[in-house]
């Protein structure tokens, strides 16, 4: 009986509408709720994502308005879900499996990596994969090691998969609706300090390519290039390098991992003759590696320097407050970065 | 039973026993690479359950697959060009002897990662029950399988909403080397069902007749809502794990008691003891096994080699640098 009536209260929760300023994981919430009321295939699997509303709340009031099979609440069985997903993604269905964080998503690797990306291959074109992957991650709020990790490393270097990453409301809605449209596997990584993240919304602009980069501040004596969080570091780190030191650097934000958006920070990097990655996740084989090597081959004769970069230390994440801010990049860290990759100026 | 049935049933052990004959032989030869698991031994496991199951079933299997894809009804030219790396293969040369794939026959894989086919097999069931069809899955796993935690969460999940699977174990007794004394505390497969409420039945797994009649009734309980059922058959390899392996961990003695009741033999005798085949009606089923198996070869032997290296790895193709998307 308690549960019952529990069930009839969340029901009142209802998902959440369009409006013009948004949080990010409101914008997730509501792309999940038009891609479920649009096509029957679409289900979200994964723990407490249905009754419960989902630990960040993106699937907040879905349970109620599509029911327990196109909203699953699983047991804590993280590989068989994802698997679970997989399996149906091959004869029909677009599911939508949330692991609560990546860290979680470790368990799952042998249905991410040795099954939805390969299956398509394997079978030599026959069967599809149409599954999409959310995982919230990054560095939170003290939550320690085994509650902190960016996988970005480790799913980048997967042939089969696609990688978004988005920083903004507006970027949560397009790409959520973008991969779960797309017929290949994406991983969709989320972080858990964005999803209260304020931001202009509006649900009939055209919709930016799903792998595109984007350049969200205009700049000419160097770019940074961020992904996640890492883009609102930059842009911080920006506007206090033009306050303090007249330097005007140029923002990318990536929101595809892979593919990478080349053409995007090539054109920049010919104009500006420099770059910087910022990145949260450890320095040593991190994605950011991928991006400056890639850099440095095509823009050699155009670099006025090294390509840099500022990335967390290589170090688990530890627990106490001071530590963990420590171990990750901010905009100080990346001022004083840009400082050095500019050298002295006269 | 009728004729009909009992020759394809003969039909199909006989050509599971050859094509895996063939297989070893081409394996020799250096026409086939990579890992070569194969079945003899088993046969009755794969043609009882697949004989019991409909068109509309789905089929997920291990690395351990041929016969089970020929009973399915791919045809062993596919099967055999797939082990020879070949284009006309069922899976286009992409996958090999352990992940053969057809997508119009419901066979979904072929899965070389011991305790996957359970997920996948689930979510299918979950596709089916979620869509109200009347289709089931057969998902095929072997002792060692049962070690895994992919079959216990699997399981649980199963059985939670009623999912419409048949677990199958193909218990041959070894998990690679190691005998299931060895692995694992509860050797009784079908009783690790009981935990997540999920029926488990024991059957001769050498018996072919004895293995149809249990799978149909397995399948009828699902079509009829009961959830998931667990069907152990004890069975036994006469051959290694694969062909790297010489099987030195047994004795020949127990290879030969377990040979004593081959299931080919066994159902040999009893199709004929029972009038459903004459002798030179088997005759002529092992001739056409025969032709079937060495055309299969020739096909195989004959065909291209997939050209394309980065075909098929996204439905919707890009550039992994994004030139597309500036």
């Amino acid at each position: 009986m308690n549960r019952r009536r529990r069930s009839e209260n969340l029901g009142l929760i209802a998902p959440v509408e369009a409006r013009p300023e948004m949080q990010v994981w409101e914008a997730l919430n509501l792309a999940l709720d038009e891609a479920l009321a649009e096509d029957e295939a679409v289900f979200i699997l994964g723990e407490d994502v249905g009754l419960y509303g989902g630990s960040y709340r993106v699937t907040q009031g879905l349970y109620a308005r599509y029911g327990e099979w196109r909203v699953r609440d699983t047991p804590i069985s993280e590989n068989s879900f994802t698997g679970l997903g997989v399996g149906a993604a091959l004869v029909g269905g677009r599911p939508v499996v949330e692991i609560m964080t990546v860290n979680f998503a470790l368990l799952a690797l042998d249905s991410i990596i040795n099954m939805a990306a390969k299956l398509r291959y394997m079978s030599g074109g026959q069967f599809t994969v149409p599954l999409v992957v959310r995982m919230p991650g990054g560095v939170a709020k003290q939550l320690a090691a085994q509650h902190s990790q960016r996988l970005e490393h480790t799913l980048a270097n997967v042939p089969g998969l696609r990688i978004l990453a988005p920083a903004t409301p507006q970027d949560s809605y397009w790409q959520l609706r973008q991969a779960i449209d797309c017929d290949d596997p994406v991983v969709f990584l989320e972080h858990e300090l964005l999803y209260g993240k304020k931001g202009p919304f509006d649900r009939e602009a055209e919709p930016l390519p799903m792998h595109a980069a984007q350049v969200v501040r205009r700049g000419r004596d160097l770019t940074l290039i961020a992904w996640h969080r890492m883009v609102d570091v930059a842009l911080e780190a920006a506007r206090r390098l033009e306050d303090e030191d007249g330097v005007l650097a140029e923002v990318i934000d990536l929101r595809s991992l892979r593919p990478l958006d080349m053409p995007t920070l090539v054109a920049s990097v010919t104009r500006t003759h420099r770059a910087l990655v910022v990145e949260e996740d450890c320095r040593f084989a991190g994605f950011g590696a991928e991006i400056a090597a890639e850099l440095s081959e095509r823009c050699f004769t155009d670099l006025d320097a090294p390509i840099g970069r500022v990335a967390g230390a290589d170090v688990p994440t530890p627990y106490n407050g001071r530590l963990e801010a420590r171990s990750i990049p901010d905009a100080t860290q990346v001022v004083q970065a840009v400082r050095r990759l500019l050298g002295p100026r006269e | 039973m009728q004729k009909s049935r009992a020759r394809a049933i003969y039909h199909d052990l006989l050509l599971a026993r050859e094509f895996e004959q063939a297989a070893a032989e081409a394996y020799t030869q250096g026409k086939i690479a990579g890992f070569l698991h194969l079945y003899p031994g088993e046969e009755a496991v794969a043609v009882g359950t697949l004989h019991a199951a409909d068109t509309g079933d789905y089929v997920v299997s291990t690395y351990r697959e041929h016969v089970h894809a020929l009973v399915r009804g791919i045809p062993a030219r596919a099967v055999m060009a797939e082990l020879f790396g070949r284009a006309t293969g069922c899976s286009g040369g992409y996958g090999g002897s352990m992940h053969l794939f057809d997508r119009e026959r419901r066979f979904l894989g072929g899965y070389a990662i011991v305790g996957e086919t359970f997920t996948v097999a689930i979510g299918v069931g979950y596709w089916i029950a979620m869509n109200g069809y009347p289709d089931a899955v057969l998902c095929y796993f072997g002792d060692g399988a049962a070690n895994q935690g992919t079959f216990h969460e699997s399981l649980n999940m199963a059985a939670l909403w009623k999912l419409p699977v048949l677990f199958v174990c193909e218990n041959n007794h070894y998990q690679i080397g190691t005998e299931i004394h060895r692995h694992t505390a509860v050797p009784e497969i079908h009783r690790h069902g009981l935990a997540y409420g999920i029926p488990g039945r024991k059957v001769d797994g050498m018996d072919v007749l004895a293995v149809w009649e249990a799978t149909r009734e397995a399948l009828r309980l699902i079509r009829d809502g009961a959830g998931p059922q667990l069907l152990e058959c004890e069975t036994y390899r006469y051959r290694g794990h694969s062909m790297a392996d010489p099987g030195a961990y047994r004795s020949a003695l127990e290879v030969a008691e377990l040979a004593a009741r081959d299931p080919v033999t066994q159902f040999e005798r009893r199709a004929c003891g029972d009038g459903w085949l004459r002798p030179e009606e088997c005759e002529a089923i092992a001739a056409r096994v025969r032709e079937e198996v060495e055309d299969a070869v020739r096909f195989a032997e004959e065909s291209p080699e997939p050209q394309r290296l980065e075909d098929f790895v996204y439905a919707e193709p890009f550039r992994l640098y994004g030139e597309e998307s500036a």
